[in-house]
């Protein structure tokens, strides 16, 4: 089977699935559970500096659509909530006996150079692979200081990240927060910052749901709530777009991406490399199944890379990368028409009545004594792909390319763009 | 001779009667609910509408199951179908909305849509609150003839409309077949009572128990009392073999023996017989062949003088016979039957074939099937009809049953009819309800007009 050794940044693991700071990666007992299971790597849970952090109680919520449990997941849980020297201790131990597996230390401490020169000489002694730099929790600890509020800030993430390199010879990963309008600024304020890599994404800020009853935000403690970090597949098309935005910036060319957000199996991890991401996290799916998922997604992408010729992950990584592109420049002539196999159609009219109400009126509704019949009309079919995506059926509907005898042209080059007009004046 | 007919009563324990004749589909919880819920695709122009006698629209209602709106969703079923609560117990789905869901076309698991029509209904059935209203009180009277679920729909949207009723009903209880005639393990827990009780909450229905038209009423007296007469009698009638010993001891008609199931409060003091025989091949002879059989009979047989296609029970049902144990013979016609000492013993059968024009006839070759109990169950019929004391116009009959146009308006102008009596019914429960219903729209517009 293909070879799915991971490499980023200097950090080696035996495959690319790595358990995010989280939960799962709390202590000492998960870990090792993770590892027996067969996790490449760890990022240990966020620590921060004595006393611990205290937690309340009623700390996650989720999003169930359409009976599918975990769509979308929250929490407002904070980084670690026991005392720094027993993680160290911990962390220590278990990558002594787990030499093999990537081990990086999630550390959050306040924005003073001091305070994180003391913490990365203790997290260096326990021999760990590299550190990630919390940038991204966005609450509680942002009310404090840390976290999305440095995450915000690109100058902030420079300086910190400066910091860490000036007092550490391992490997900076920086953990980038998704609540800001551009990823790019602190992207490159890392790779300024000389940071080794860049992990995205964390949490988004996000209200799961009300409580109709007791008209309060969910999670509810003691009858109020609070706004939560949003993880889980839900999240994955923000992920990616911000992996993909990195990826293929020229400022950030080379910094390596440990991808996160999402991220399920093997095929959401392939997603993700193909953008660029040299490692992938996990959490959410790993809250939802435990630990044994990770089984599918080694040999699923083994079986997936032998299927494509990929000899090792170097073979695909980043190869959607070059295809990720801005609309303009998007082929205006490129033409499809949506096409209905009759023979799988069950006439449940969905594809009609989504482009008769909210589209182009490109399905016709046909019936002939009794029995109906959907049928495109051809000519007034956008290619906008809405009735592929309501067909139940997988398969029906399918979007044909028209050869329509026109070349590529893009925006740019398009006599209607109103910017062309004017040149041509 | 050791030929004494084998009847007796108490042949199963107390928790064998009972779980027998419990509810032969159990109600889905909430879980469930929602889990066969969002299998419902939400349709645009649904074929499991057109599919439902009455219309209910069917994705709307899922939706709203699937939202937990529950009222909302038996808001839509009642609004088409007052007795959506027995339907979703009794109708054959297997033939009518479920038979037309998109989903058996790739997947032949069609949506569970009676299961959840019931879900929904049973949760305002027990509710404090009516879901209707009456219009503005129109001061106008109609008698409705039988409390079946013509009778009752009928009545029901009447008094919605503002109207007042007054429902003639022979028998000592309202329901029709569903509170006599249905299989017991469809509607138990007295459900058939308890809907009544529900459609009578609306107000302005009075039923008058005890009064059969024909014999204590006239149709011309309502004609003349009353703005409009509704006729839902049903079919009162049973078809007789027309054989030699037919009137033996231990020959029965199946709806009277399921009547006194039905009323029964102790089926264990309920005699059935060692050896069945039924002879029919409809919703009544399944339903009595499986009864006696869950009663404790020992061995049930069916027999029907033609194919299983030809079974008015659906295949669903005939399997369900077959599951239960009931043995089904096709291809023979009752000859004679045969008794001792006044009591049937055996069913002589003859073996029939179609010969070359499609037509039906005996082969000449016999055989005998013993029984101790015999059921007949070959069709109900109308009973003659009731103006012969003192209606001075006559119905004008399509076959033997009441003719009716598309509203269900009958030849006298201010009478309409509906359910098992009128010619164009299916003699099925939402059927007679749809009948009500058109009627009684019917009424209101010629009674405002
Ligand atoms: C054994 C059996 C099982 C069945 N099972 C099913 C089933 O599972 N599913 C299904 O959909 N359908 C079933 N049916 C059919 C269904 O019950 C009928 O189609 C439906 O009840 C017809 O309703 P109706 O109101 O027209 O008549 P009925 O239900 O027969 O009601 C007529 C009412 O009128 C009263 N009445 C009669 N004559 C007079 C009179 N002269 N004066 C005053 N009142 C009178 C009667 O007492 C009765 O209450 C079954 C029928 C039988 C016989
Ligand atoms: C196809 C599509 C086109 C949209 N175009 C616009 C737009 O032009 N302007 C805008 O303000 N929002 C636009 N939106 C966003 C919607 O108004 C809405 O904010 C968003 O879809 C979130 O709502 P929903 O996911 O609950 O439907 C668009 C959404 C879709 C799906
Ligand atoms: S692709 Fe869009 S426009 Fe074309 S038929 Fe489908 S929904 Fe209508
Ligand atoms: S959505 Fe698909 S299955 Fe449904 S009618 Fe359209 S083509 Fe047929
Ligand atoms: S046909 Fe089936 S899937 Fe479609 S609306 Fe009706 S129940 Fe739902």
């Amino acid at each position: 089977m293909a070879d799915i050794r991971c490499d980023i940044a200097g950090v080696k693991s035996p495959n690319p699935f790595w358990l995010a700071s989280a939960p799962p990666t709390d202590k000492e007992y998960n870990v090792v559970r993770a590892f027996k299971a067969g996790w490449g790597g760890v990022v240990w849970k966020t620590l921060g500096e004595d006393p611990p952090i205290v937690n309340v109680s009623s700390r996650y919520g989720a999003m169930t659509y359409n009976g599918t449990r975990m769509a979308g997941f929250n929490n407002i849980e904070l980084i670690t909530d026991r005392p720094l020297d027993v993680n160290l201790r911990e962390i220590k131990q278990v990558k002594r006996d787990w030499p093999d597996r990537a081990m990086v230390v999630s550390l959050m401490v306040p924005c003073e150079e001091e305070n994180w020169r003391n913490i990365l000489k203790q997290v260096e002694e326990t021999e760990a692979d590299a550190v990630e730099l919390n940038f991204g929790c966005p609450h509680g600890m942002s009310e404090r200081g840390m976290g999305s509020a440095v995450g915000q800030v690109p100058e902030y993430i420079e300086m910190v990240t400066r910091w860490c390199k000036k007092h550490s010879r391992m490997p900076v990963f920086v953990k980038l927060t998704p609540n800001v309008t551009n990823v790019l600024g602190p992207a490159r304020a890392a790779k300024a910052g000389g940071a080794d890599a860049v992990s995205l994404i964390n949490t988004i800020n996000s209200i799961m749901s009300v409580d109709l009853d007791i008209m309060a935000p969910t999670p509810t403690v003691g009858g109020k709530g609070s706004h939560g970090g949003y993880c889980g597949p839900a999240v994955k098309p923000i992920a990616m777009h911000m992996v993909a935005e990195i990826a293929r910036d020229p400022e950030c060319a080379g910094l390596p991406i440990s991808g996160i957000g999402g991220i399920s199996d093997w095929r959401d991890a392939a997603e993700f490399m193909s953008l660029g991401a040299g490692s992938v996290q996990v959490c959410t799916a790993a809250m939802h199944k435990g630990f044994k998922i990770v089984e599918d997604m080694i040999d699923g992408l083994g079986y997936w890379m032998d299927g494509k010729g990929h000899a090792t992950l170097e073979d695909f990584r980043g190869a959607a990368v070059p295809n990720v592109t801005d609309w303009q420049y998007l082929d205006i002539n490129y033409e499809t028409v949506a096409k209905i196999d009759q023979d799988l159609c069950i006439q449940c009219g969905l594809c009609h009545i989504a482009c008769e109400d909210t589209s182009h009126q490109a399905i016709a509704a046909q019936k002939d004594n009794g029995s109906r019949r959907y049928e495109v009309i051809d000519a007034e079919c956008v290619g906008c792909n809405l009735c592929m995506h309501v067909c139940p059926v997988e398969g029906c509907i399918s979007m044909v390319e028209v050869d329509n005898g026109k070349d590529y042209m893009n925006w740019t080059q398009d006599p209607r763009n109103p910017m062309n007009q004017k040149a041509a004046e | 001779m050791g030929n004494q007919p084998d009847i007796a009563a108490g042949r199963l324990t107390d928790s064998d009667y009972a779980e027998n004749f419990s509810d032969v589909h159990p109600p889905l919880d909430r879980k469930a609910a929602l889990i066969e819920a969002s299998r419902c695709y939400f349709c645009y122009d649904a074929p499991c509408i057109e599919a439902c006698p009455t219309g209910i629209d069917i994705p709307s209602f899922i939706r709203k199951i699937s939202t937990d709106n529950v009222r909302g969703a038996a808001q839509d079923i009642l609004d088409e179908n007052v007795m959506g609560g027995a339907c979703a117990r009794v109708c054959p789905t297997e033939v009518l909305c479920q038979e037309a869901c998109v989903r058996n076309t790739q997947e032949h698991k069609p949506v569970q849509i009676g299961l959840l029509q019931r879900y929904a209904t049973d949760a305002v059935m027990d509710d404090a609150a009516h879901p209707f209203q009456r219009a503005e009180p129109t001061g106008k009277r109609v008698a409705v003839v039988g409390a079946g679920p013509a009778g009752l729909s009928c009545a029901h949207r009447l008094a919605m409309h503002g109207h007042d009723v007054v429902v003639f009903e022979a028998k000592a209880k309202a329901g029709g077949l569903n509170e006599y005639g249905i299989a017991a393990y469809k509607v138990p827990e007295d459900f058939a009572h308890r809907e009544v009780d529900f459609i009578l909450e609306i107000g302005g229905i009075e039923i008058r128990n005890g009064q059969a038209l024909g014999r204590d009423i006239a149709l011309a007296d309502l004609r003349r009392d009353y703005d409009a007469v509704f006729l839902g009698m049903g079919l009162g009638g049973v078809r007789a073999l027309g054989l030699e010993g037919e009137d033996l001891g231990g020959v029965y008609n199946a709806v009277d023996f399921i009547a006194d199931l039905r009323q029964s409060d102790n089926l264990a003091s309920l005699p059935v017989g060692r050896k069945v025989v039924v002879i029919g091949g409809g919703n009544t002879a399944i339903d009595i062949a499986v009864q006696t059989k869950r009663l404790g009979a020992e061995d049930v047989t069916l027999v029907y003088r033609r194919g299983p296609e030809a079974m008015s029970a659906t295949g669903h049902e005939q399997e369900f016979a077959q599951v239960n144990g009931v043995k089904i013979k096709h291809w023979a016609q009752p000859r004679q039957i045969r008794g001792a000492h006044d009591h049937v013993t055996d069913v002589v059968f003859e073996y029939t074939q179609l010969d070359d024009n499609g037509r039906l006839g005996g082969t000449g070759d016999a055989f005998s099937v013993p029984a101790d109990m015999v059921f007949k169950a070959i069709g109900q019929e109308m009973l003659p009809l009731p103006q012969a004391n003192g209606g001075s116009e006559l119905l004008e009959m399509d076959g033997a049953c009441i003719a009716v146009n598309d509203e269900r308006q009958t030849s006298l102008p201010d009478v309409w009819a509906g359910g098992d009596c009128v010619a164009v019914s299916e003699d099925l429960t939402v059927a007679a309800v749809q009948d009500g219903k058109l009627a009684a729209e019917s009424i209101n517009r010629f009674l405002r007009s």
